[in-house]
C-alpha cells in the first residue's frame, strides 16, 4: 500500500497522458510537472516566510505575527495566515520606476532572476522516479542555471541608476561568484565517488543500508565537511545571513533592489527563497540521501514526504542560523570563502579521493578524518594568527 | 576560529526558542490590549482632582488658590475662582473653582502642581488611553472629568493615598483642636465674664449706703 | 535545418546583431549574454548537453560577468552622441559578404569534410571524461598550466606594492 502512496503522482500523471494523443505526450507531461512544482515550491515559500517570522520572533524572546486567520472569514490561524495578505500587499502597491532608470533592463531583471530559479528545479529528484527532467549532466545544469542569477543581480543594480544599488550589485556578485567555487568543489567530491553526473544515480548510489543506517554520504568524513562547505556556500549564494550584507536593511537599504516596489519586490524576494530550496534541496540530494530515508525501518514513509522534511529541517537551521549569527563585512566574507573555504574544499577533493581507493576497510575512515579534521585546525588557527587581537588602546588627539 | 563558539552562540538560540513555549520568562511578551501588565506605583500621566464623599460638588478638596495654575510650566492649567464661599473638609469656608481646565495636549507630566498644592487635591492619575479623533474639545478636560473620588486615589496610589490620608487627618485634628481650645477658651472667657458680672453685680448692692430705714 | 534550430539561429544572429549596435554599452553587453545562450541553445539542440551547460556556465555565469565588471569599472556607461555606423559602411559590408561566401564555398568543397554526415556518436559524459583523461590529457594540462600563469598574473598585479624608499628618502 505504501509503494502505492510512493507513487501516486507518477501514476497519476500516466493516467491522465492516457488521455492526451501521442504526438503531445512530451509536452503534456512537461507541463503536468511544472504546475506541479509551480504549486508546490511557491506554497512552501509563503509558509516558510511565516515559519522564519514566527521562529525568529520565538528566538528574540517575542511572539512572531500571531493573529491573521482567512481574511474576510472567522478562521483564525495563529498568524499563519499572514502570507495572505502579504501577497495582496504586494500586489496592490504602486510599481515606482525610477526616471532615471534603465526601464527595459529594470523591467527584465527579476524575470531575468526568476527563470533560472525555476529551471533549477527540474534536475531535482523529488521522489523515486519523479525527476522532471534528468540530464546526463544534471549537476552541471544545476551550477549553469545557478550563474545565471548574477546577471540578472547586476541588471537590477545598473538600471536603478542609483549608486547604492550599483555598490549593492557588485558586492552582491562579488559574494556569488566567490562563494561559486566551494560550492562547487564541494559537490565535485560526491561525483568523485559515485561516478556519475546524474542526479538520480546519486541518490540511488545512497540508498543502501547497512547496521539499519542509510550509506548518506553525509556519514563520512569527507561528506560531512563537504556538506557544511555546501551549506555555508549555499547560505552566501542566496545571500541570506550571516552573507546578507548586499542586502541588509540597516547596511544599504535593499542594495540592488532598493528601487523595486510592490510585484517586482515580490517576484525578486520569490526568486531569491526559491533559489535558496533549490540549492537546499541540491544539497538534500548530494549529502543527505535525496529522497531516501536514514533508517531502514522507516522506508514506508513516501520518499516525497522525506525530501520535503529534509528541506524543512535544512531551512529551519537556516533559520536558526540567521537569528543567531551577526552579519559578515565584505572582507571577512570574502576572506573566509577564499582563505579558509577554498582550501578546504580542495583537501576535501583529495580525501575524498584517498577514501576511494583505500578500499572498503576500517582504516580509511581513521585516515581521511585525521586528515580533513587536521587541515581545518591547522586552517582555523592559521589564519587566526595574524590578527593581534589584545586589549584595546586609545589614541587621543592632541 | 574553530567555530566552537559559533555552536555555543546556537545553543544559545535553541534554548530561547525551546524555552519561550514553556516558561514565562523566556518570552516576555505581553498580548496587548487582551493582557495588560501591572502598572507600577509611581506611574502618573495627567492630573485629577480628588474630592472626598460621594459628591464631586460638596466634596471637591480644591479651594482655588491657583497655586498649581501659576507653577505649571507650560501653563495649561485654567482657573476661574467661585463668588462664594462653601464650607471644606476641615469646616473653614473657602473659595471653589468655577472652571477648572487642564489641556492634556499641553501637559507634560512633570507633577509640580501636585507637589505645590498645600490641600492634597490634585494628584497625577495613571489612565493612559485618552486617544481621540477630536483634536481641539476633546483633548481638553473640564472639571466634571477631572474630578475622582478619594476611593479612585486610593486605587491608582495606595500608598500616597494612604499617606495622604494621614495628612488631611492631621490637619483636620489640628483644625478641630484648635477649634476645641478656641471654644474652651471661649467658654472660659464667657464664665469668667459671667462670673465677673455676677461678682458685679452681686457686690454693688452691698456698696451702696442703706436706704433710710427711719423714716 | 528544423524549426527550432532556426529559431535559435535567428535569436543568436539578432542578439549578436545588437550587441554590435546598440548605443549604451551596458545594453550591449546584455545583448552579448543573449548570444552566448543562443549558442549554448544551439549546442543543446545538438545533444551535446555537457558542452551546451558548461557554455552557459561558463560565459554567462563568468565571462560576461567579467565583461560587466569591466563595464562598470571603467565607467564608460555613457551613451555616444555620434552616430554609430562608421562612414562607408555600406562597401564594408558588401566587402565581408563577398569574403564569407568565398570562404564558405572553399571550405564545404574542400576535401577534409567527410562526404556524408554519420550520425552523432551517443556521448555521455563518462565518455567525455575518459577521452579528456586518456587522449587529450596534454592539452587539458597544458590549458590548467595556462590558466595558472593567468591567476598568478592577476593576482601579481592586485598585490599591494610595498612601499619602497629612494635616495632622497621620500616614500613612492
Amino acid at each position: 500500500m505504501f509503494e502505492k502512496l510512493d507513487q501516486i503522482f507518477v501514476t497519476l500523471k500516466h493516467l491522465v497522458l492516457g488521455y492526451v494523443p501521442e504526438a503531445l505526450q512530451p509536452l503534456v507531461s512537461a507541463l503536468l510537472s511544472v504546475t506541479l512544482i509551480l504549486a508546490v515550491f511557491p506554497g512552501i515559500f509563503a509558509i516558510v516566510t511565516i515559519f522564519e517570522r514566527k521562529g525568529i520572533g520565538r528566538i528574540q524572546n517575542r511572539y512572531g505575527p500571531n493573529r491573521v486567520g482567512i481574511p474576510f472569514t472567522n478562521i483564525r490561524l495563529c498568524g499563519f495566515g499572514q502570507f495572505i495578505p502579504d501577497g495582496i500587499k504586494s500586489l496592490t502597491k504602486e510599481d515606482i520606476v525610477p526616471r532615471a532608470a534603465d526601464k527595459v533592463v529594470h523591467f527584465l531583471a527579476p524575470i531575468v532572476m526568476l527563470i533560472p530559479v525555476l529551471l533549477a528545479y527540474a534536475v531535482l529528484p523529488f521522489g523515486r522516479n519523479m525527476t522532471v527532467a534528468d540530464f546526463d549532466a544534471g549537476l552541471l545544469f544545476f551550477f549553469a542555471v545557478g550563474g545565471a542569477v548574477e546577471i540578472s543581480v547586476f541588471m537590477a543594480g545598473w538600471s536603478s541608476r542609483n549608486k547604492y544599488s550599483l555598490l549593492g550589485a557588485m558586492r552582491a556578485i562579488a559574494q556569488m561568484v566567490s562563494y561559486e567555487i566551494p560550492l562547487i568543489l564541494s559537490a565535485v567530491t560526491v561525483v568523485m565517488i559515485v561516478g556519475s553526473l546524474k542526479l538520480v544515480d546519486i541518490v540511488a548510489a545512497q540508498n543502501h543500508y547497512s547496521f539499519g543506517i542509510a550509506h548518506w554520504y553525509v556519514f563520512t568524513p569527507w561528506g560531512l565537511v563537504g556538506c557544511i562547505l555546501f551549506f555555508i556556500a549555499s547560505l552566501a549564494e542566496s545571500n541570506r545571513s550571516p552573507f546578507d550584507l548586499p542586502e541588509a536593511e540597516s547596511e544599504i537599504i535593499a542594495g540592488y533592489f532598493t528601487e523595486y516596489s510592490g510585484f517586482k519586490f515580490a517576484l525578486f524576494f520569490l526568486g531569491e527563497y526559491l533559489g535558496m530550496f533549490a540549492i537546499i534541496g541540491l544539497g538534500i540530494t548530494l549529502f543527505l540521501g535525496g529522497w531516501t530515508s536514514p533508517v531502514s525501518f522507516l522506508t514506508w514513509i513516501p520518499s516525497y514526504v522525506w525530501f520535503v522534511t529534509k528541506m524543512i529541517a535544512i531551512v529551519f537551521v537556516f533559520i536558526w542560523i540567521r537569528a543567531t549569527l551577526p552579519r559578515l563585512r565584505m572582507d571577512q566574507l570574502m576572506n573566509l570563502a577564499w582563505k579558509l573555504m577554498l582550501p578546504l574544499a580542495l583537501i576535501n577533493i583529495v580525501v575524498a579521493g584517498i577514501w576511494h581507493f583505500m578500499g572498503s576497510d576500517w582504516q580509511r575512515w581513521l585516515v581521511c578524518a585525521a586528515i580533513i579534521f587536521g587541515a581545518y585546525i591547522v586552517l582555523g588557527r592559521g589564519l587566526m594568527q595574524h590578527q593581534k587581537l589584545g586589549k584595546r588602546t586609545y589614541r587621543y588627539a592632541e | 576560529m574553530l567555530g566552537e563558539q559559533i555552536i555555543k552562540g546556537m545553543a544559545v538560540t535553541a534554548r530561547n526558542f525551546f524555552g519561550s513555549y514553556v516558561s514565562k520568562e523566556r518570552l516576555t511578551t505581553v498580548q496587548y490590549p487582551e493582557e495588560r501588565l501591572v502598572p507600577k506605583e509611581n506611574t502618573r500621566q495627567f492630573p485629577f482632582l480628588v474630592y472626598d464623599g460621594d459628591d464631586a460638588e460638596k466634596g471637591l478638596r480644591c479651594v482655588a488658590c491657583q497655586i498649581c495654575e501659576k507653577e505649571c510650566p507650560p501653563q495649561c492649567i485654567y482657573i476661574v475662582k467661585s463668588k462664594d464661599k462653601k464650607p471644606d473638609y476641615k469646616g473653614q469656608p473657602q473659595l471653589y473653582p468655577l472652571t477648572f481646565d487642564i489641556d492634556i495636549s499641553v501637559c507634560m507630566s512633570c507633577s509640580i502642581c501636585v507637589e505645590v498644592c498645600p490641600f492634597e487635591s490634585i494628584k497625577m492619575d495613571t489612565e493612559f488611553e485618552l486617544s481621540t479623533d477630536d483634536r481641539f474639545g476633546a483633548l481638553l478636560l473640564h472639571k466634571q472629568d477631572l474630578a475622582k473620588p478619594n476611593s479612585h486615589y486610593h486605587r491608582v496610589h495606595a500608598q500616597d493615598a494612604k499617606d495622604s490620608d494621614v495628612v488631611i487627618a492631621g490637619e483636620k485634628a489640628k483644625a478641630e483642636a484648635k477649634a476645641k481650645a478656641a471654644a474652651e477658651k471661649a467658654k472660659a472667657e464667657a464664665e469668667a465674664k459671667a462670673k465677673a458680672a455676677a461678682a458685679a453685680a452681686a457686690a454693688p448692692v452691698p456698696a451702696t449706703p442703706p436706704p433710710p430705714a427711719a423714716a | 535545418m528544423s524549426l527550432s534550430f532556426l529559431i535559435i539561429a535567428f535569436v543568436t544572429l539578432f542578439a549578436a546583431a545588437a550587441a554590435m549596435s546598440l548605443r549604451n554599452l551596458v545594453h550591449c553587453s546584455l545583448a552579448f549574454v543573449v548570444a552566448f545562450a543562443g549558442l549554448a541553445a544551439l549546442y543543446l539542440n545538438l545533444d551535446a548537453q555537457f558542452v551546451g551547460f558548461a557554455q552557459i556556465l561558463v560565459y554567462v555565469g563568468a565571462i560576461a560577468i567579467l565583461i560587466v565588471f569591466a563595464i562598470l569599472l571603467t565607467r564608460s556607461g555613457d551613451t555616444p552622441n555620434e552616430a554609430v555606423l562608421a562612414p562607408g559602411w555600406f562597401y564594408g559590408i558588401a566587402v565581408s559578404a563577398v569574403v564569407f561566401t568565398l570562404l564558405g564555398w572553399a571550405v564545404l568543397s574542400s576535401s577534409a569534410l567527410p562526404k556524408e554526415v554519420s550520425s552523432a556518436p551517443q556521448t555521455t559524459v563518462k565518455n567525455i571524461g575518459e577521452a579528456l583523461m586518456n587522449k587529450y590529457v596534454l592539452p587539458l594540462e597544458i590549458i590548467g598550466l595556462l590558466l595558472t600563469a593567468a591567476m598568478i598574473g592577476a593576482v601579481i598585479i592586485a598585490l599591494k606594492e610595498p612601499s619602497k624608499t629612494d635616495h632622497s628618502g621620500r616614500k613612492t
